[in-house]
C-alpha cells in the first residue's frame, strides 16, 4: 500500500467549495488516471473513473461514491473594503472569527474572517453572545479600491487552514469531510491494480453533496450501477460528541444500518470485515444517512446502496481530525469487497431472506 | 539610520512565529539576545526574565545628573503574547486549558494551536454543527467545553502547566502584515533595530519586558533597576477602525490603519508626560512623519508600571495601530511600522536635557 498522506495533504490544501469543485477534481483526476481505464467529468462536474472487470459482458457495475465538495462561504457584499459573507453548506458561525480564508476573486486572495468590536455591532449583541455570520467580515489587508477591483458579490470563499499532522498518525484540516473518503477510494483503486475483479467499478467523486447531492443523483442516473457504495465521514467521539451516534477515532470505519441501506449489502460488509478482522462499528441511522446514499438509493428505478463512515472529530470546522488508519482500513475493506464479488453477486441482494 | 527592509521583515516574521506566552518568553528572549549582543555595552537577564541592555552614547552631556554625561532614555517593548496554559490531561492527547492574558473566547473554536517547547501542532475543535441544538447557537461556546486536541499520542509529549498559543502563520499581502502576536513583536523588532542604530546623544537603556499582558509586571522592576530620566514604551494598539453595522460613522475607533504611529495622551493606566507628547508631535511635524494621537480611553501598556516607578518617571507610549489584537490573525500596515521606527528614532536624536528639565505644566 502506498503512503496516502502526501496525496491527502494535497487534497486538504485544495479549495473546492460545493459548486466549485474543479481544483479538487484536477488533483483527484491526476492521481486516478493511471489507476482506471477511463476517466471523465459528468455534466455537473463529478469525476467518473472506470475500472473494467474481467467478467463476461454485459458486466454488472458497482459504483463507489465519495463526495469531493467542501463547505465554506460566499461573498454577499463589500463595505469599505471589507467583505460580508453567507455560508455554503452547514457551517457553525461560531468557529469563524479569526479563521484564515482564501477569497476566490479575480485572483485568489488571502484573508481572515474577523469579528467586529462590540461597539460597532447592534446593541443586542454583547461580549457574551456569538456574533452572527451576517455581521462577520473578511479583511483582505488591501485598500478599499483594490478590494472593489478584485472581488465581486458571489465569489466563493474557502477555508485556508493548512493540514496539520497531529500525534498518533492523525491529521487535522478543513474538508477532511469528505476528502478522507476520496483518499480511501484511491487506496481501494490502488489495491485493485493487483486484485482481479469480475465487476466493473465506477470510482466517482461527486459534487455538491453538502448542498443537496446533485452529483450523486446525476452520476447514479448516468452510470446506472447495480449497486452503490457510498463512503462519507461520521462523527468521532471527542470533545462535544459522545452520544450513541459517535464512534471512536482510530478504531475502524463504520458500516451504516438503516432505511437507506440494503440489508444484504450491510450483511455482506459485516461478514467481510469480520473475516478480515478489520475493526468496525455499526452506525445506526434511523431516518437517513445524511450522505450521497440518500440520493442514489432513489435514483431511477432504485439502486441498492450502502454507506460506510470514516469517523472524524469536529466535523464542518476547519480543523476536522481523522486517523489515517481508519482511511486505510476503509480502503482495504472496499477493495476486498470488490475482489470478492462473484459475477452473480446480485442474486444475494434480495429481501426477506 | 534604522531601516525596514527584507532583513527586518524576516526578523519580524521569526518573532511573530516564535511562541512567548506571558511567563514563558524564552523563545523571543533568545532571538533578542542573539540580535543585540554585538551592539550592547552591557546585557542582563533579570530576576523576572526581562532583557536589560544598555548602550552609552558618545556625544557630550545632555544629562540632568551630576557625574554622568547624557540623558538616560529607557525604551521598553514587551516580549510576551497572550495564549493558553494546559490545565488537565483528559486522556488520548486531549487537554483542558485556560487563557493567559485578555483573550475573547469567541476567537478559539476551530483554531490551530501550537503547544509546549516542541511547538506540537494541535487544534481547538467544536461540536459538529449537525449535533448542535438551535438553542446552543445563541450562546458562545464556553471555555469549559473547549479542549486542545494533539492527537492520541499527545499525552506522552506534553503536560498540564505547559503553554500554547495560536498557530503561527505570518503573511504579507498588499500593504499589510497578517500574523498572530503583532502585539508586540512589532515593538520588539523595532526596538532591536533602534538599539542597533542608537543615536549618540543619549544613553540608551533598552528593556525587552516580560508579562505585560498579565501585568504589566516585567516593566515595573526593569524601570526600578535602570532608573531612567525618561521612558518611551513601544507597543501595538487596537485600531477598531471598521465600518459600523448600520452604516453610521464609526466614532468609536481607537486609531486608524495607515495614519501613522499612534502617540498616547491617556490610556486606562497612564496619563503620558505632556512634554514627551509635545516632543513626539513636534518631531513628527518637523520631519514630515505621519502620526496620529490615539483616542484617549482604556487599554494600557508597560507605561502603566514605569511612570509610577521610583519618584516618578516621565513616560509616553507609541504604538503601531493594528486590527484584531489578541486573535489568531492581526492585521497591520507595513508603512505604519516604518513610520513608527522613524518617529521614535527622530525623537531620540532630538532629545535634549531641556526636555525634562522644564516643568511638566
Amino acid at each position: 500500500m502506498s503512503d496516502i498522506l502526501p496525496f491527502l495533504k494535497d487534497l486538504l490544501t485544495a479549495p473546492g467549495l460545493s459548486g466549485y469543485e474543479s481544483p479538487a477534481a484536477e488533483i483527484i483526476s491526476a492521481r486516478w488516471k493511471p489507476l482506471v481505464h477511463e476517466i471523465s467529468r459528468s455534466k455537473v462536474g463529478s469525476l467518473h473513473g472506470l475500472r473494467r472487470g474481467t467478467g463476461a459482458e454485459p458486466r454488472p457495475a458497482l459504483m463507489f461514491a465519495t463526495h469531493m465538495d467542501a463547505v465554506g462561504l460566499m461573498v454577499t457584499g463589500i463595505v469599505e473594503g471589507f467583505l460580508r459573507l453567507t455560508q455554503v453548506g452547514g457551517v457553525d458561525g461560531r468557529v469563524l472569527p479569526g479563521q484564515p480564508v482564501t477569497v476566490h476573486g479575480c485572483e485568489d486572495l488571502p484573508g481572515v474572517i474577523i469579528q467586529p468590536p462590540t461597539r460597532l455591532l447592534p446593541p443586542d449583541i454583547g461580549n457574551n453572545q456569538p456574533v452572527p455570520l451576517e455581521h462577520l467580515l473578511v479583511d483582505l489587508g488591501l485598500l478599499p479600491h483594490k478590494v472593489t477591483e478584485l472581488v465581486r458579490v458571489g465569489d466563493p470563499v474557502s477555508f485556508s487552514q493548512p493540514p496539520l499532522e497531529l500525534t498518533g498518525e492523525t491529521l487535522a484540516g478543513h474538508t477532511v469531510d469528505n476528502r478522507a473518503s476520496v483518499a480511501a477510494l484511491t487506496i481501494c483503486l490502488e489495491e485493485l491494480q493487483t486484485r482481479p475483479h469480475t465487476w466493473d467499478v465506477w470510482a466517482v467523486a461527486t459534487v455538491r453533496e453538502e448542498i443537496g447531492a446533485l452529483g450523486a443523483y446525476s452520476s447514479a442516473f448516468q452510470l446506472r450501477p447495480q449497486i452503490a457504495i457510498v463512503v462519507d465521514t461520521s462523527w468521532a467521539k471527542g470533545p462535544g460528541a459522545n452520544d450513541w451516534n459517535t464512534f471512536p477515532l482510530g478504531k475502524g470505519p463504520t458500516i451504516m444500518w438503516g432505511p437507506n441501506i440494503h440489508p444484504a449489502l450491510h450483511k455482506a460488509f459485516k461478514e467481510l470485515a469480520d473475516r478480515l478482522e478489520i475493526p468496525y462499528a455499526v452506525e445506526i441511522t434511523p431516518m437517513h444517512t445524511d450522505t450521497d446514499a440518500v440520493a442514489i438509493q432513489v435514483t431511477a428505478e432504485g439502486i441498492p446502496s450502502i454507506a460506510l463512515g470514516i469517523p472524524i472529530r469536529y466535523m464542518h470546522t476547519p480543523v476536522e481530525v481523522v486517523a489515517l488508519k481508519d482511511i486505510q482500513r476503509a480502503g482495504r475493506l472496499m477493495a476486498e469487497f470488490v475482489a470478492g464479488m462473484e459475477p452473480d453477486f446480485m442474486e444475494k441482494v434480495t429481501w426477506d431472506k | 539610520m534604522p531601516t525596514i527592509g527584507k532583513i527586518q521583515i524576516k526578523l519580524l516574521e521569526r518573532l511573530c512565529n516564535a511562541m512567548a506566552v506571558s511567563g514563558d518568553e524564552g523563545d523571543v528572549r533568545k532571538i533578542v539576545l542573539d540580535e543585540i549582543k554585538d551592539h550592547a555595552d552591557e546585557i542582563k537577564v533579570d530576576a523576572l526574565g526581562n532583557v536589560l541592555a544598555t548602550r552609552a552614547g558618545s556625544s557630550p552631556s545632555t544629562s540632568l545628573r551630576a557625574g554622568s554625561n547624557r540623558l538616560k532614555v529607557m525604551l521598553a517593548a514587551h516580549m510576551d503574547e497572550v495564549g493558553f496554559m494546559l490545565t488537565a490531561d483528559d486522556g488520548e492527547g486531549i487537554f483542558s486549558f485556560e487563557t493567559v492574558g485578555g483573550i475573547d473566547i469567541r476567537q478559539l473554536p476551530g483554531k490551530a494551536v501550537v503547544v509546549g517547547k516542541e511547538h506540537l501542532p494541535g487544534v481547538i475543535g467544536a461540536r459538529p454543527i449537525h449535533l448542535v441544538k438551535n438553542e446552543e447557537l445563541k450562546n458562545k461556546i464556553p471555555l469549559e467545553s473547549l479542549r486542545i486536541d494533539l492527537g492520541p499520542g499527545g499525552s506522552a509529549r506534553v503536560k498540564p502547566g505547559e503553554w500554547a498559543t495560536f498557530a503561527p502563520r505570518f503573511q504579507r499581502t498588499g500593504p499589510s502584515l497578517i500574523a498572530k502576536a503583532l502585539d508586540n513583536r512589532l515593538g520588539i523588532a523595532a526596538l532591536i533595530e533602534l538599539f542597533k542604530h542608537a543615536p549618540p546623544n543619549i544613553d540608551l537603556l533598552a528593556v525587552f519586558t516580560v508579562q505585560e499582558e498579565i501585568g504589566p509586571r516585567g516593566a515595573r522592576v526593569a524601570a526600578y533597576a535602570l532608573d531612567p530620566d525618561l521612558a518611551i514604551v513601544l507597543d501595538a494598539t487596537p485600531a477598531n477602525d471598521l465600518p459600523s453595522w448600520d452604516g453610521e460613522e464609526n466614532i468609536s475607533y481607537n486609531t486608524k490603519l495607515g495614519h501613522g504611529p499612534a502617540i498616547y495622551v491617556a490610556d486606562g493606566d497612564t496619563f503620558s508626560d505632556p512634554r514627551l507628547v509635545r516632543h513626539l508631535v513636534a518631531v513628527a511635524e518637523a520631519e514630515g512623519i505621519p502620526y496620529q494621537l490615539r483616542q484617549p480611553g482604556g487599554g494600557g501598556t508597560d507605561a502603566g508600571s514605569i511612570h509610577k516607578q521610583r519618584a516618578g518617571i516621565p513616560t509616553v507610549s507609541v504604538s503601531v495601530p493594528h486590527r484584531y489584537s489578541h486573535t489568531a490573525a492581526s492585521v497591520a500596515r507595513l508603512e505604519d511600522w516604518k513610520n513608527y521606527i522613524a518617529l521614535i528614532h527622530a525623537a531620540l536624536r532630538r532629545i535634549t536635557s531641556e526636555l525634562v528639565e522644564k516643568e511638566r505644566a
